[in-house]
Parts: C-alpha cells; structure tokens; sequence
C-alpha cells in the first residue's frame, strides 16, 4: 500500500503525516508513506486546498486533516482490496 | 545612533500597540477566521474554479474568494497551482494570485485599523478590481495554449460536503454576530457588544455541536499561534525601521503623491518579502517617516502579493516568461492604482 501526504509545508501537512503514521501503526498495517511537497505532483492529483491524502492513488480527502476514525477506516478498506 | 535607543524604539513600538488595542483588535478577527475554516463549506466554493464553470463566474469567484480561502498564505500557492494546472485557468488562477493576501478577514481588519479606513478599504478594493484585469491581461497573452488545455480539462478533486446540521440561516446569523462583536468592541460600544456576546451564546447553544465549537476553537487558536508571534516580530522590526531611517531619506524617496515616489513603492514591494500582515505595520512605520498614501497603497498592493521566494515557486508553476510578465503587470497595475488613489480620490 502506497500512502501519499500531500502538503508544501504547512503546520497542517506535518500533522497529517503524523495521524497517518500513528494510524499505521495503531492498526498495524504495512505501507510506504510519502510526503509531496511539489506543487506541480500536487496539483496532478487535482488537489486544491491542502493537505491532502491520496491512498493508493485515490484522494481520500483535501483541504483538512481527518479525524483519526475516519482515517484509519480509509486505510483498513484500502488494505483488504 | 547607539544600539540601545534602536531596541527602545522597537520595545517601544510593541508596547504602544498593545496598549492601544490596535493588536487586540484582531482576536475577533482570529475568532471570524477561525469560524470561516470550520464552517463554511470550500467545496462549494471550489466548484467554480472547475475546467468546466463559467469563465465570468471563475474570475468573480477568483477575485474575492481569498477572504475565505487564503486565510493562511501557505495555502494560496496550492489553490494557484491547482487553478492553473487542472481548472478554470491561467486568468482566474492569476486573479487569485494577486487579490488573495489582500483581501483575508484579518488582512482588511488589521488595515483599515491601523492605516485608516480609506486606505484599508482601497486595498481591497483595488486588489479586486485590478486582479481581474492582470488575470485577464495574462489569459489574453497566452490564449492560444489556454484554448489547447480547455480541449482536454483534468478534474479537480472536491473536498468531501458535510451533511448539513443546521438551517443556514442561523450559520448566517452566527457570522454576522461575530462581524457585530468586532465592530461594536472596536468601537469600544461595550452594552451593544455584551448583548451581541449573549446573543452569540444562546446561538451556540441552541444550534451548534459541541464537537463544532471544539474545532473552532482549534483552528482560532492554530492561526492564532501561527500568526501572532510574527506579527508581534513585524511591529517589533517596524519600530527599529522608525529608529533607523532618517525621516530625509524616507521623505526624499517615497513622499507625496508623484509617480516617482509610487513606482519605487511598487518595484520595492514586488521584491522585498512580507511575512502574514507584518506589511502592515512596515508601511505604517514608513508613513510616519513620510511615506505618502499613494505609494502606501501600491506597496500594500504589490508587497504581499509578490516576494523575491514567491517568484521563484511560482516561476517553478507557470514558467519564467509567464512570471516575468506578471511581475511587470503588478507592477505596474500597482503603480496605476496608487496614482489614482493618491492624486484624485484622497
């Protein structure tokens, strides 16, 4: 499983890294975590507000950083495909 | 001038603007951006900026959409580069660019309270009217290759829309309350603004979540910590300018109204970088040394908008021919407006 951050560096992008690594390893799930600091990768993706996340290439969510729930259900279903 | 006197006028500045409340004004500022990242919908907002919309309502939307937007500056560039790459195009995402840092709640408050209301008021004014006519200037040069990339329009992911939990009128409610408080505590009506603090209170009460009101709450205080210790650091190295410079100098290079005086504003502004609002205080430092309000405006104008590090992440986008054209035209625009201003309106 591939785990994209995408953030060019704000307070918010950092925090989302980090939910996601303590989501991880809540979970116990292996993946590659990523972090996009590109604006050109970022925009690719069809992200405007960030930080955003991007699961395996899919946007999972732009503009603001999940609750953890909700976070760790994106990365359990994405694990069971 | 010995090193003493020069940290006493700093020291001195900062002790005067928070006795004066000029810096305490903002915390219902903070309270407003706050609530606008909590509850107002982005996607609704975001739509606009699609391959697909209207390019009348793109650059609408484009022009004033940074008051809810562009609360924090490191969020404009994503949202310019996404405009550019995957929407509505090199026009809107231009027009962004350049009215964003000018026309954020805090940005406007901060202003018109320490410049004066006609000079806050002309900056975002000017910053919407002439936004629009760079952004169209820009998508008029490059039409040809804006044409090639309606033919096949990437999409924009949209953030997620919540169900509703309220009835929109009382979300309406809510923020014009919030405006009241800042405007009644600001001009120190302190019956009329305990009243609206109560009438605020009921409101939350009845129609908001606790969970809602923890997040505002986290997201006034995040922008609080971000941008506060910057600011207090802006009116700190404002008030050593004021020490440093001779009045002469500032007099000699930026007084009146000439176009001299608003074309060095200008270029000095395009270049020189702002951190988050400390161009306020800067500018208000420069006027007191002689500055006059014409060039007060281009450089509010071109100042935030454009920085020797912005240039190169936005050359990094759109490419250096584009972003050397768009330097000129701020510019120059920034000139043009302080012109006006300063020669027919004041």
């Amino acid at each position: 499983m591939k785990i994209e951050v995408l953030g060019p560096g704000c307070p918010n992008c950092d925090k989302l890294e980090r939910d996601v690594f303590n989501a991880l390893a809540e979970l116990d799930i292996p993946a590659e975590v990523v972090k996009v600091k590109d604006l050109n990768k970022i925009s690719s993706y069809g992200v405007l507000m960030t930080p955003g996340l991007v699961i395996n290439g899919k946007v999972y969510s732009s503009g603001k950083i999940p609750v953890m729930e909700t976070l760790k259900k994106w990365i359990e279903e994405e694990s069971k495909k | 001038m010995d090193f003493i006197h020069i940290v006493e006028s700093g020291g001195g500045a900062l002790l005067e603007y928070l006795s004066a409340h000029v810096l305490t004004c903002l915390i219902p500022a903070f309270f407003i951006a706050g609530a606008i990242a909590v509850f107002v919908s982005q996607a609704s907002l975001l739509k606009y900026f699609g391959a697909k919309a209207s390019k009348v309502l793109a650059y609408s939307v484009a022009s004033v959409s940074g008051a809810i937007l562009a609360v924090c500056s490191c969020t404009i560039l994503p949202l310019f580069a996404g405009i550019h790459k995957r929407g509505a195009g090199l026009g809107p995402a231009i027009a962004f660019l350049y009215s964003g840092p000018a026309i954020n709640i805090l940005a406007i408050i901060y202003s018109a309270r320490l410049l004066g209301l006609d000079l806050g008021l002309a900056r975002a004014v000017g910053a919407v009217i002439f936004s629009v006519i760079i952004g169209l200037i820009m998508a008029l040069i490059w039409r040809k290759e804006e044409l090639q990339k309606t033919k096949n329009p990437g999409e924009i992911a949209l953030p997620q829309e919540e169900d509703r939990v309220r009835p929109q009128g009382v979300t309406l409610l809510y923020f014009i309350i919030l405006v009241g408080i800042l405007i009644f505590g600001a001009a120190q009506k302190w019956v009329i603004t305990a009243i609206l603090l109560v009438v605020l209170g009921l409101i939350l009460y009845q129609g908001f979540k606790k969970e809602e009101l923890r997040y505002w709450m986290y997201h006034t205080w995040d922008l609080f910590k971000k941008i506060f210790p910057i600011l207090l650091a802006g009116v700190f190295v404002a008030g050593i300018l004021k020490a440093l410079l001779p009045h002469q100098v500032v007099e000699a290079w930026l007084g009146g109204n000439g176009l001299r005086a608003t074309f060095i504003a200008s270029v000095f502004g395009a270049f020189m970088y702002f951190s988050t609002l400390t161009e306020v205080p800067i500018i208000r430092a420069l006027m007191d040394l002689g500055m006059g309000k014409g060039p007060a405006l281009t450089l509010l104008l071109a100042g935030p908008a454009l920085s020797l590090p912005n240039m190169i992440v936005i050359a990094g986008i759109m490419g250096i021919k584009k972003t050397g054209v768009y330097v000129c035209l701020v510019v120059v625009m920034s000139t043009i407006v302080g012109m006006i201003f300063g020669n027919l309106i004041i």
